[in-house]
């Protein structure tokens, strides 16, 4: 399974850094790319993350209100959503998507959210793309 | 391209669950040099990473180990002074991101620290040699606050040679101080401590102090901040009042309200001058409260009564005709602009209404905040400084102190408010000076008194006679005499204790007001859990808030007494001063940059960003100052924004390597 983590430097990526501090253990599948803001991630990263076999991608931003560049937060989530809807047409289902806000802070819910994007990945089962190019080779 | 892999072990901290030796033999054909270090944060691995670059064994340089957050910038002095671009780094993240978090399988917690090294690889290989960006620096500073801390912190900087520009939300400076009577731990005036400090920022020359207003917009960066400012309406002209207050005594009693100075223990009228101290001592009209007299509005051209032209009881009080309701007044105020290098946020605190506690009989006249305490015992207060209730005049027989009313209560909050303890003690040990026959209680946790001076105030107060009873209180009973029941505790007795008192002072939690998070809203200032304004680094970067430039200093930081203020307010200055007596100042390069080529000049980026920064003329044009690399406008149909350091080639360059 693997799963990509696009993390703003403020907020989650510290909140992914003080999990490490406190042993919060999570799924190693999760594996974190470091923006500036949430914000940055375009919709083509998360598209060519899931085109390239990811089985799931979440952006995670600082909470709402809070974010360092006032609303990249609000665009990143906006673009996650409107993504998640279509990726059906894709054959993908939505779900392989999400948006997380947490504070810098709040490790713990840097970690629920990770073991919880794990199961409900791990339960959709690997990224088509990825089973059919093996069933191909 | 030679790419150097400098692998840490961070003592056991990484070595005991990835397999470092298995992670060397795995990279030594994908790089040009591997090497390992039990600490790689340490000199001698310093020097060996920068020998590499001297001697051109490698000229990018990846390292794993701890999160990016604690050593780059140690990392990238390497690469400078060897002469490289020092952006031409990248930290794979194998400690917070991977041992500490997968410790109990070893294997997947190699295999993913793999995959973290390979994306660090294939991002270095992506990197531009960048330069830091070179901005001249404003010599000015903004302070946003003008208790004892903005004060403090302005008046060493003015005698540092820096411009400032003190903005206070309230018609006068002096914050919680000015309304104090005495101060612990000394018990000296606090009048005396705060007034000369109010008349110096008023009379400095350096300082240009704008009080009743509020800054509305922060633009720009570190170095450079433009600063936008409401000076609200006053409706009496400054330059003409002489703050002889003939004015504030003449409004009709339907035109008063409870005053704010006073903590609402007395009343003020539509026309006001905050306090007795007040600097600048000038008067306010507050027009939500005016009856406007003889039906003259705000703005009501001049006419004739009684073949006299009529004139409102402050109109004709005032001897300098600085009151003039004929002229129209703008409710809006004034908007100032200017620009400033550094800011320093000095907002201070609330405490909480006792509203807020049921248990506590609110509704009782003789329940009151410490706060309002204050004012009782303040020579200026509404009693004069006598210990006296403000429901009937009389002097109590008893008062009890009940301490941590909504701190260390996980309904309200979880942190000590620090203070209350102590200026408990002070308040009981005044009331005791003044009036020993006062019976007085102290119900608290425990006594907290840590520092210099602090615990021999304690023992002073046990020994002038105040109980301090060890004991939550679980409840206050109004009884029909108007006295009040204190259902406490005593933990030294192990049984419940049961007090009659005529007068409760409740020692309210300490919390950040709520405009104040506003304000950091506003300039991007983190807040933390606790609800005070953020430090970048509680040991190593105190006075810093997370954002470059701004510093914090006092309690809108957290809860702290007069001499842990006037420390750090004086700290966030000298930080300040230190960073801005340079010529010019060093930012990172990590900022939008723009293909003319590709652009279309179709306007979407000056939409998006939230900083002003990206204007489109014939094609975008980014304003290096005031881009903060946020990567909104990066969306660009056209794709000709791109962010330098944070590139879409790398990221997609990321992806590849952990996917792929
Ligand atoms: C009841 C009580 C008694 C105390 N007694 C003592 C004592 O005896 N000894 C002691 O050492 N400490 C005492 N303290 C603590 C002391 O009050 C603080 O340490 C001190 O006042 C902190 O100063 P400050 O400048 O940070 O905040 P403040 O005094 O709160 O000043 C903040 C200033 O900023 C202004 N402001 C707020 N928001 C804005 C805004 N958005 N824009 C512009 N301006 C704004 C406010 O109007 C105010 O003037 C006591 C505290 C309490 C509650
Ligand atoms: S009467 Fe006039 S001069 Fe005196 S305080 Fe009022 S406005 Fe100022
Ligand atoms: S990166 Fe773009 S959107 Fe963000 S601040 Fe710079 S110009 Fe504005």
């Amino acid at each position: 399974m693997k799963i990509i983590a696009f993390a703003c430097q403020w907020c989650a990526y510290r909140s992914a850094d003080l999990a490490g501090t406190l042993k919060y253990e999570y799924p190693s599948s999760i594996t974190i790319i470091k923006v500036p803001c949430s914000g940055r991630v375009e919709t083509e990263f998360i598209l060519k993350a899931l085109a390239e076999g990811a089985d799931g991608v979440f952006v995670a931003g600082c909470p709402k209100n809070e974010c360092h560049y006032r609303k990249g937060n609000f665009v990143a989530e906006l673009k996650t959503s409107i993504l998640s809807n279509i990726l059906p047409e894709f054959g993908l289902e939505s779900s392989r998507i999400a948006f997380l806000e947490v504070s810098s802070s709040d490790a713990k819910k840097f970690v629920e959210f990770a073991r919880n994007f794990d199961e409900r990945v791990r339960s959709l089962g690997r990224n088509p793309i990825r089973r059919y190019s093996h069933e191909k080779d | 391209m030679k790419i150097g892999l400098y692998i840490c072990h961070c003592g056991r901290n990484i070595a005991d669950v990835v397999d470092i030796k298995n992670l060397i033999g795995y990279f030594k054909d994908k790089v040009n040099v591997v090497r390992d270090h039990l600490f790689m944060c340490s000199e001698p691995a310093w020097e060996m990473i920068r020998s590499d670059v001297t001697n051109k064994l490698v000229d990018r340089v990846v390292i794993a180990a701890c999160s990016p957050y604690n050593h780059e910038k140690f990392f990238r002095s390497a690469l400078e002074t060897a002469g490289l671009s020092k952006y031409l780094l990248e930290i794979a993240n194998i400690r917070e991101q991977c041992s500490w978090v997968h410790g109990k399988n070893k294997r997947e917690a190699t295999e993913k620290a793999k995959r973290l090294i390979e994306a660090a690889i294939s991002k270095v290989k992506t990197l531009k040699p960048l330069d830091d960006l070179r901005f001249e620096v404003e010599r000015s500073v903004l302070v946003i606050g003008g208790g004892i801390a903005g004060m403090t912190a302005s008046l060493d900087l003015a005698k540092m040679g820096f411009k400032v520009y003190l903005v206070e939300k309230e018609p006068s400076v002096g914050g919680k101080l000015i309304k104090f009577d005495k101060i612990f731990p000394l018990n000296d005036c606090a009048s005396c401590v705060v007034s000369s400090l109010m008349a110096e920022v008023a009379n400095n020359p350096m300082i240009e102090l704008i009080t009743y207003a509020e800054v509305e917009e922060v633009d720009g960066s570190f170095g450079n901040f433009n600063v936008k400012v409401r000076k609200k309406q006053t409706y009496v002209d400054w330059e003409k009042c002489i703050g002889c207050g003939a004015c504030t005594t003449v409004c009709p009693p339907k035109a008063w309200k409870p005053n704010e100075f006073d903590e609402g223990l007395s009343k003020r009228a539509a026309m006001y001058i905050v306090s007795p101290q007040a600097v600048p001592k000038k008067a306010v009209h507050d027009p939500e409260l005016c009856v406007n007299c003889g039906k003259k509005k705000l703005g009501t051209r001049r006419f004739l009564r009684g073949g006299k032209e009529y004139l409102t009881p402050c109109e004709k009080a005032c001897p300098t005709k600085a009151i003039d309701r004929s002229k129209s007044w703008n409710p809006e105020g004034e908007l100032l602009n200017f620009n400033v290098g550094a800011i320093i946020v000095a907002t201070g605190y609330k405490v909480m209404e006792k509203e807020t506690f049921k248990e506590y009989a609110p509704h009782s006249p003789n329940v009151i905040t410490a706060l309002q305490f204050e004012r009782i015992l303040s020579p200026t207060g509404p009693t004069g400084g006598k210990v006296l209730r403000l429901s009937d005049g009389k002097k109590p027989k008893a008062i009890s102190f009940i301490s941590c009313v909504g701190s260390r209560d996980v309904r309200y909050h979880t942190y000590c408010s620090k203070v209350c303890c102590l200026y408990m003690l002070k308040q009981a040990r005044l009331v005791k000076e003044r009036e020993p026959e006062i019976d007085v209680y102290i119900h608290v946790i425990d006594v907290r008194a840590p520092g210099k001076d602090l615990e021999e105030y304690y023992i002073e107060a046990r020994r002038m006679g105040i109980g301090v009873i060890r004991g939550k209180v679980g409840g206050i009973e109004e009884l029909p005499n108007g006295r009040l029941r204190i259902l406490g505790f005593d933990a030294d007795l192990g049984m419940p204790v049961e007090v009659e008192v005529d007068l409760v002072v409740l020692a309210t939690a300490i919390e950040l007001p709520e405009d104040s998070k506003e304000l950091a809203r506003k300039i991007g200032v983190a807040v933390d859990p606790s609800g005070f304004l953020k430090e970048d680094h509680p040991k190593l970067r105190p006075v810093e808030s997370t954002l470059s430039g701004i510093f914090l200093a006092g309690c809108c930081q957290g809860p702290k007494d007069v001499s842990e203020t006037v420390a750090q307010a004086k700290a966030a200055a000298a930080s300040v001063a230190s960073l801005l007596s340079k010529e010019e100042i060093k930012v990172e390069p990590f900022i939008a940059k723009v293909n003319e080529e590709a652009c279309s000049g179709c306007g979407i980026c000056e939409n998006v960003c939230p900083f002003n920064a990206i204007k489109v003329n014939e094609v975008a044009v980014v304003d290096e100052r005031s881009c903060k690399g946020c990567g909104i406008c990066a969306s660009c149909p056209a794709k000709a924004i791109d962010i330098q350091g944070y590139s879409a080639e790398s990221i997609i360059a990321e992806i590849d390597a952990l996917v792929g």
